[in-house]
C-alpha cells in the first residue's frame, strides 16, 4: 500500500499547480457550489476548456492519436485534485469528455475515432446524452424512440427528455430502438446524432431553479446516415453501459473534486455568516459535527476512489467501491446543500436580486439544483438495486 | 500509488481466515464469554505460534517487524469472528505502550514475553470521568523514596484481571495544560494496593475491569518514558490502537453483511426470497456502502500510521468516526433483516451488535472524533 507519487507524477502535479495558478480566468468568480456548469457561464467555460486543452490538461487517459495524452488514471486523479485545490472552473463539455469520447474510442470505427474525440477535448463540439424518455427513465431499456432503415439512412422518430446541454450541443449520444421484435435490451442501437439535422427540435424545460438547463428533444423523421451508428446495429445497450463504469470513475473524480470545492466554500460561508448575522456558526457544536461529517465523507470518496483506481491500474475491473461512489456522492452533496441553507438560517429564503441575499443567492440555486442529483445518471433507488443484485448477488425480481 | 494489499498481505488474510474459522468458532467464542479468562491457554499459545502476538514488534524483541497495514488484515479477520480474549489489550495497548515509551531494558523485559505468549498486558487509562483526553487523568503518582505511590481509580480497563503487567497512566504533576504532568508506570500483577475487579459487560467477549490503586507503591524503575511528559507518546499509542480497532470493526461489519446477504437469498416470504424485495435490497446496499467506506478510511489511516504522515491524527479520527457509526448501523440492520431469529441468543448476530457497541465507545465515539476532525481542519 503506497499513496506516494512517482517523481514523474510529482513533477506533473507541481507543473499543473503552477499552471492553474497562472491561468484560471480572472473573470471566473467561484460560485460556492459544486454544480455542473451554469448557463450564464457558458462562454467563460468554453474558453476555459480550450485553454486547458491547449495546455494538454484534457483527455489525459485518452490515446495520443485521438488527441489525448496517453497517461494513466493517476494523472487524471491528480488533475481532479489540483483543480479542486485551485477552485478552478468546471469542464463544460463534461458529457463529451466523460462519456461520448471514451465510448467512441472504445467502439468507434477508425473514421469515427479520427472525427470526434479531438473536437470533444477542444470544446469545439459539445455533446449531450439522449437516453431518457418520458416513459423510459430508470427502466431505460424500454425506450421507444424508433429508428427505421431507409436506404443508407436511419429515420428517427420519437422524443427524449431531461436532456442537459441539448440547447448548446452540436452532437448527441442517441439510443434508439432498431428492432421491435428483439428482447428490449437487444433491439437498441447507439447513434452519433448531429443536432443540426432537419427534424431535430429542442424545447427548453424550465426546471426547479427557474432556469432552462435541460430540455425536451423531438425527432420528426430525422435522417441519420448509417455511418453514424456506433458499435453495430442492435448493440446499443452494450455500447451504452460497458463504458458507464469508466465514465462513473472519471466523472467520479470530477464530482469528488467539486464536492471538495463546495465544502471549502461552505466553511467560508459559515465563517462569513458570523459577520452577516453575528451568529458564530463554526463555534456551535451541532454545526461542527455536521461540517466534520461532511469533511469525512468527502475524504472517504477520495480514498474509495483511490481503491478503485488501484484495481484499474492492476488490470482488474472496478468492484463495489466504484459502484457505490455515485450514491455516496449524491447523499453527501445533498446533505452539504441542506447544510448551506441551515447555516444561512432565515437568509436561506432570499433569492438572487435581493441585496440581502447571501453571496448573491448562489447557494439557493445550488441547493435546488442538488435535488436532481439523486435522479439524474441513475436514481439512488436504481443504484441500490445494482449494488444489491450485481455486487451482493441478491435475486432479481 | 497503490491502494491495495500486497500478495503477502493477501496470504496473511487467507491464513488468518482459515485458522480462525477452525479455532475461533461460535462455540468457542460463546464458551469464552461465560468465563472470566476470555481465552484458553491453548488458543493463546497458538496465536503466539502464528507470530501474531509480536506481529508489529521489532525482530530484536521477538516480533515480526510488520506494520499497521499488515496488522489491519489480521484485525479484520479477528473482528470477523468476534475473537475474544486479551489480544487487543496485550498487543495494542500494554505492549504498544511499552514499545513506544519503554527503555531498551523495559522493552527487553516485556516484549519478547508478550510475543511468545508468556505475558499479557494492558493499559489503564480511563477513569470514572470516562474521558479519553489528558484532562481525564486524575490518578496521582507521588514521588517518594526510591519510587512512586499511586492513588485513584481506573475504569473500563480491558483485561486487567489477566494482565501480568498494567501500564498505568497517572499524574505526577499539575501543569499549565492537562497534557503536562502525565506519566506512565509499569505495574506488575500482584502489586500491593492494587485491586482489580472484573465488571459484568454487555459485550461478554470484552472483559472490562475497575482497577483501584490505594497507596500502590512501585519502584523508580517502573516509570515508563519521561516523567510528566508521557502524553504525546500515549496519544500515539492510542491513535495506533484506534486504527487496529477500526480494522477489527470493519471485519465484524463485513461478516454481518455476509451473513445477512446469505440469509436474504434463502429466506422465503410471500413466495420469494426476501432479497428479491427492494425493502431488503436497499438496506443491504446501504450496508455495503457503510462497510466499504469504513474500510477505505481505515486502510488510509493504517497507511498514514505506517508512514508517520502528518495527516495521521486526522485520518484516524475520520476512520473511527465513520467506523463507529457504520458498525453500529450495519449490525442493527443485520438484525432487522434477519427478523425474529436475529433477536435470539442462539443466532450469532447479537455478538456483533454488542461488539459494535463496545467498540463504538472505545477510544472515543463518533461524536468525539468528529469534534477532533473539526479541530484538526481548523474549523
Amino acid at each position: 500500500m503506497d499513496f506516494s507519487l512517482t517523481p514523474e507524477q510529482e513533477t506533473f502535479r507541481q507543473t499543473l499547480r503552477a499552471w492553474l495558478k497562472a491561468n484560471i480566468p480572472r473573470e471566473w468568480k467561484h460560485q460556492g457550489s459544486s454544480e455542473i456548469p451554469r448557463v450564464e457561464a457558458y462562454q467563460i467555460l468554453k474558453k476555459w476548456q480550450r485553454t486547458l486543452h491547449e495546455a494538454g490538461y484534457i483527455g489525459l487517459t485518452w490515446p495520443k492519436e485521438y488527441g489525448g495524452r496517453g497517461l494513466t488514471f493517476m494523472e487524471e486523479l491528480i488533475l481532479a485534485q489540483e483543480m479542486a485545490l485551485a477552485k478552478a472552473p468546471p469542464i463544460l463539455n463534461v458529457l463529451g469528455v466523460g462519456m461520448a469520447g471514451p465510448t467512441i474510442i472504445a467502439y468507434g470505427t477508425e473514421e469515427q475515432k479520427k472525427r470526434y474525440p479531438a473536437k470533444i477535448l477542444s470544446c469545439e463540439e459539445i455533446w449531450c446524452q439522449g437516453y431518457s424518455e418520458p416513459n423510459a427513465g430508470s427502466d431505460l431499456a424500454s425506450l421507444q424512440t424508433r429508428a427505421v432503415k431507409d436506404g443508407e439512412h436511419w429515420v428517427i422518430n420519437g422524443q427524449k427528455v431531461w436532456t442537459s446541454f441539448a440547447h448548446v450541443s452540436e452532437w448527441m449520444m442517441l439510443l434508439a430502438r432498431t428492432d421491435l421484435a428483439a428482447p428490449k435490451h437487444k433491439g437498441i442501437t447507439y447513434f452519433l446524432l448531429d443536432m443540426k439535422l432537419p427534424g431535430v427540435t429542442v424545447k427548453p424545460l424550465k426546471q426547479i431553479t427557474g432556469e432552462d438547463e435541460f430540455n425536451e428533444v423531438f425527432f420528426d423523421n430525422v435522417r441519420v446516415h448509417e455511418s453514424q451508428v456506433l458499435g453495430g446495429v442492435n448493440n446499443g445497450w452494450q455500447v451504452g453501459i460497458t463504458t458507464l463504469m469508466y465514465e462513473r470513475l472519471t466523472l467520479g473524480f470530477a464530482l469528488q473534486t467539486r464536492l471538495r470545492i463546495a465544502l471549502e466554500s461552505l466553511i467560508e460561508l459559515a465563517r462569513r455568516m458570523e459577520k452577516t448575522s453575528g451568529r458564530a456558526v463554526t463555534r456551535e457544536p451541532a454545526m461542527r459535527q455536521k461540517l466534520a461529517q461532511l469533511w469525512i465523507d468527502t475524504e472517504c470518496l477520495r480514498v474509495t476512489g483511490a481503491r478503485a483506481i488501484t484495481k484499474l491500474l492492476r488490470g482488474e475491473m472496478p468492484g463495489p467501491e466504484a459502484s457505490a461512489g455515485k450514491m455516496v456522492w449524491v447523499e453527501t452533496h445533498q446533505r452539504l446543500q441542506e447544510l448551506a441553507m441551515e447555516i444561512e438560517g432565515p437568509y436561506a429564503q432570499l433569492w438572487k436580486g435581493s441585496e440581502w441575499a447571501v453571496e448573491g443567492g448562489v447557494w439557493q440555486h445550488s441547493f435546488l439544483r442538488s435535488r436532481a442529483n439523486s435522479i439524474e445518471g441513475g436514481t439512488t433507488e436504481i443504484q441500490k438495486n445494482i449494488i444489491a443484485e450485481r455486487v451482493l448477488g441478491l435475486p432479481k425480481d | 500509488m497503490d491502494f491495495g494489499f500486497s500478495q503477502e498481505q493477501d496470504l496473511l488474510r487467507s491464513t488468518a481466515r482459515k485458522f480462525l474459522e477452525n479455532e475461533c468458532t461460535s462455540t468457542f467464542v460463546r464458551a469464552r464469554m461465560e468465563e472470566p479468562a476470555g481465552v484458553t491457554d491453548d488458543f493463546w499459545m497458538k496465536l503466539a505460534e502464528q507470530g501474531w502476538l509480536g506481529l508489529i514488534y521489532p525482530e530484536e524483541y521477538g516480533g515480526s517487524d510488520l506494520g499497521f497495514v499488515d496488522l489491519t488484515v489480521l484485525m479484520e479477520e479477528m473482528g470477523r469472528c468476534v475473537m475474544p480474549g486479551p489480544f487487543f489489550s496485550t498487543v495494542l495497548l500494554g505492549g504498544l505502550a511499552i514499545l513506544e515509551a519503554g527503555s531498551p531494558e523495559q522493552k527487553k523485559e516485556w516484549l519478547p514475553k508478550i510475543a511468545a505468549g508468556q505475558a499479557k498486558a494492558t493499559l489503564a487509562l480511563t477513569e470514572p470521568n470516562a474521558r479519553w483526553d489528558a484532562a481525564g487523568v486524575t490518578v496521582t503518582a507521588k514521588e517518594g523514596k526510591g519510587g512512586f505511590v499511586l492513588n485513584g481509580t481506573k475504569l473500563f480497563v480491558p483485561d486487567a484481571h489477566l494482565a501480568d503487567v498494567s501500564v498505568v497512566v497517572a499524574r505526577t504533576a499539575e501543569g499549565k495544560s492537562p497534557e503536562d504532568g502525565v506519566s506512565l508506570f509499569l505495574v506488575p500483577k500482584g502489586t500491593k494496593g492494587v485491586e482489580v475487579k472484573l465488571l459484568p459487560t454487555m459485550d461478554q467477549t470484552r472483559k472490562l475491569c475497575e482497577v483501584t490503586l490505594k497507596d500502590a507503591a512501585v519502584p523508580a524503575g517502573a516509570l515508563l518514558g519521561t516523567k510528566g511528559g508521557a502524553w504525546p507518546t500515549l496519544a500515539r499509542v492510542l491513535q495506533r490502537a484506534t486504527v487496529a480497532l477500526c480494522a477489527e470493526m470493519c471485519g465484524g461489519a463485513q461478516r454481518v453483511l455476509d451473513m445477512t446477504t446469505e440469509y436474504a437469498k434463502i429466506r422465503v416470504a410471500f413466495g420469494k426470497p426476501i432479497g428479491t424485495y427492494q425493502g431488503v435490497k436497499h438496506k443491504a446496499a446501504d450496508m455495503l456502502v457503510d462497510v466499504e467506506n469504513a474500510k477505505s478510511l481505515t486502510y488510509y489511516a493504517a497507511w498514514a500510521a505506517d508512514e508517520n504522515s502528518p495527516e495521521t491524527a486526522l485520518a484516524i479520527s475520520m476512520a473511527k468516526a465513520y467506523a463507529s457509526d457504520a458498525y453500529r448501523k450495519v449490525s442493527a440492520t443485520g438484525i432487522q433483516l434477519h427478523g425474529g431469529i436475529g433477536f435470539t441468543w442462539e443466532h450469532d448476530l447479537h455478538l456483533y451488535f454488542k461488539r459494535a457497541k463496545a467498540s463504538e465507545f472505545t477510544f472515543g465515539a463518533a461524536t468525539y472524533h468528529r469534534e477532533r476532525v473539526a479541530q484538526l481542519i481548523n474549523l
